[in-house]
């Protein structure tokens, strides 16, 4: 009988772990808390730096499960989980008790809260909305504001949630500079007669084709990006946002009346992964991501032998690294496997 | 505007306000701003609410509007205001009460540096120990007394003759709040609602039927920021900020604004008769200005307490125009014969000390 591993998480790192494990010959079981797998991608309409449409990955990874024959239970959380000697128990939220000999956590991240952000005012401004709200927008193919309209002054803000002391997290996302420029173009691709404005306080485009795609966003659309953080954001009698901003190149004080702005959510550990840390015991970071064993050799390893980690629950990532590291994840696991 | 995004901040930020026995510091200006409301706020304290209020007769300025002056240093103003600790701690009070904005905020700003810095609270105490021979116990409780009023606003709902309703109409009164910036700017934790969207005063005007309003320049400074105003050549800017906040507010046609700090309600209400005078412009409905309050004062008129005993003749922006919307009773002709003995004599606890 072959070992049995347990994959916690069914977005992009649980799903590329688990359906590499499976085709390594494990046998697999992969535990999803919502009812369908893909997570964030679910969200997501078009991807960087291509812009290909979300699905195409998505289809990729649950195909790799399905054709590897990867056990999917959806709908489970984790009420127990103990290492006893050489294996793992865990009970599930409906009293499945389940045993196996490694465990894969794969619990990804949760997009930063952005009514945390209380001067942004998203939650109580009709037009403060996300870049996650905003991907739905494209979804649907229509970008307008509360009342219909159809917004021409957008503002876009970096670093919600993200390089901030006061709200705890002193970390880059990563991610949402690139995102920021991405959505930038997709808005001027269906309302050409808009005006975008980025408010940044440094462009990190440290990935394949980012800088490229940054170039494009001012050379053929036309976005501009303004270095400045937004310090406060109200809503006129009309509905628009009425922003202060800082423009730290030109040194002086901003104020704009815009439709529509759009905050660029970061990256947190996700409420999943603090739970799963609380129950085993698997230390975190300053960051509140779990602590990895290494940082440069050991990543995906915990404090926990048998007990490894995949993809964006010990950092944010893209999904591209999401994937690599998801594949070593697999690689970690089978060489545990096979010398446990 | 989503109102349930704003109450869920709201719950974020809950403090914990005494239920009695008040030591009340009054400020240094106010008696000369707008000498009403802390009158009215001991009245309503203790005739109303009857609740023990004390005061000390050597209580003296916390030094506050020095030290943001930029004029006291950090170390007097902290051995000044540990001398009005020691004389709550001999008057046998733990809940201390200033009402001053920036007094509370000195207060809130110096209790935390000492919780940071114990190294700094023993030198404090050496120093008060030398130069007066006192000794003081940091308060069980500090609250700002329009966090008091605040606390009580559902009991003074519920014995109000008048509610912030135009009588004709039925509809609620357009009410802007203006906040001190030294009440939670420094720190949000200590303010009921936090900074951004402060509920100390809309909570008052929703209890006694008022809508609040929301508006672009809410969190600007009224135009006093100390430094703006109290150096002569920066009075332009002063006038200016409020000019600012006027502008924004106007069309949402609110019917008054109510404050909770001393310099605000006086740069709100003086300005804007400075403003008609420099441009003609006034921002009021019907060619009026648009009348400020403090809190003490509108839950004085809430309670049916007689304007001029409020004081609201001394208000350079005339407030008639609410008081006939409310459909306040009052006597016109009486506006400027408040006898001080007489008033004495009508509340006799405001004498005991």
């Amino acid at each position: 009988m072959s070992k049995h591993v347990i994959v916690i998480g069914g977005g992009v790192a649980g799903l590329e772990a688990a359906g590499r494990l499976s085709k390594e010959g494990l046998t697999v079981s992969l535990l999803e808390k919502d009812s369908i797998t893909g997570g964030h991608l679910n969200r997501w309409f078009r991807l960087f730096p291509d812009r290909r449409d979300s699905t195409e990955v998505k289809n990729y990874l649950d195909g790799l499960a399905h054709v590897n024959n990867v056990s999917l239970f959806t709908n489970v959380t984790i009420e127990k989980l103990r290492k006893d000697k050489d294996h793992f128990a865990l009970i599930t939220n409906e009293g499945k008790e389940m045993v196996a000999d490694a465990i894969v956590v794969a619990t990804g991240f949760d997009l930063f809260k952005s009514s945390r952000k209380e001067e942004y005012g998203y939650g109580i401004y009709d037009n403060v909305i996300t870049s996650s709200d905003l991907e739905e927008m494209f979804r649907k193919g229509e970008i307008v504001t509360s009342d219909g309209s159809v917004p021409v002054n957008i503002g876009i803000v970096h670093c919600v949630g993200s390089r901030d002391e006061k709200v705890g997290n002193l970390y880059c996302s990563k991610l949402c500079c690139v995102t920021a420029v991405k959505q930038a173009i997709e808005i001027r691709e269906h309302l050409p007669e808009s005006t975008l404005f980025c408010f940044y306080m440094d462009m990190r485009m440290g990935g394949a084709h980012y800088e490229e795609l940054y170039r494009e966003a001012q050379e053929v659309w036309g976005v501009n990006f303004i270095r400045g953080k937004v310090s406060e954001a109200s809503e006129a009698i009309d509905k628009k946002v009425v922003i202060k901003v800082e423009d730290t190149l030109a040194g002086r004080p901003l104020k704009m009346k815009l439709d529509l702005l759009i905050l660029m959510a970061g990256m947190e550990m996700s409420e999943g992964g603090a739970r799963i840390a609380g129950l085993t015991g698997l230390k975190t970071g300053e960051n509140r991501f779990f602590a990895v064993a290494d940082h440069h050799y050991g990543s995906n390893r915990s404090n926990i032998e048998g007990i490894f980690y995949a993809g964006t629950c010990t950092a944010p990532m893209n999904i591209t690294e999401t994937i690599s590291h998801a594949r070593a994840a697999v690689s970690e696991v089978v060489d545990y496997l096979k010398n446990s | 505007m989503k109102q349930e995004g704003k109450k869920a901040v709201w719950s974020e930020y809950q403090k914990e306000i005494a239920d009695d026995k008040y030591f009340y510091v009054r400020s240094c200006i106010r008696q000369n701003f707008f000498p009403g409301s802390e009158v009215a706020f001991l009245r309503i304290m203790r005739d109303v609410l009857k609740k023990d209020v004390y005061e000390h007769p050597c209580h003296t300025t916390c030094s506050g509007i020095g030290y943001h002056g930029d004029v006291v240093p950090v170390e007097t103003a902290m051995t000044v205001v540990a001398r009005q600790f020691a004389l709550m701690a001999e008057a046998g009070y733990t809940n201390y009460v200033p009402s001053c904005i920036t007094s509370f905020g000195l207060y809130t700003e110096i209790i935390d540096t000492w919780h940071h810095y114990p190294e700094v609270e023993k030198k404090i105490k050496e120093k008060l120990k030398e130069a007066t021979g006192r000794e003081f116990k940091i308060p069980g409780n500090l609250a700002h007394a329009s966090d008091v009023i605040y606390k009580f606003r559902k009991e003074i709902a519920a014995k109000a003759k008048y509610k912030l309703i135009d009588h004709l109409t039925g509809q609620p009164l357009k009410v802007v709040d203006h906040i001190g910036c030294h009440y939670a700017k420094m720190f949000p934790s200590k303010g009921v609602g936090g900074a951004e969207y402060p509920y100390v005063l809309a909570g008052m005007i929703e209890e006694w039927g008022g809508q609040i309003i929301d508006y672009p320049e809410r969190r600007h400074c009224c135009g006093f920021g100390f430094r703006q105003y109290l150096v002569q050549a920066n009075r332009g800017f002063s006038v200016a900020c409020s000019k600012e906040k006027f502008e924004s507010m106007k069309p949402f046609k609110p019917d008054m604004i109510i404050t909770n700090c001393p310099g605000c309600p006086m740069f709100l209400d003086r300005w804007q008769y400075v403003i008609n005078e420099m441009e003609g412009t006034r921002y009021g409905q019907n060619g009026e200005g648009i009348p400020v309050f403090t809190y003490e004062e509108v839950a004085g008129l809430v309670l049916g307490f007689d304007p001029w005993d409020l004081g609201l003749q001394m208000h350079q922006t005339d407030c008639e125009s609410v008081l006939d919307k409310i459909g306040i009773e009052y006597s016109p002709e009486d506006k400027y014969k408040t006898d001080v003995n007489t008033l004495s004599e009508k509340h006799h606890s405001l004498l005991s000390v």
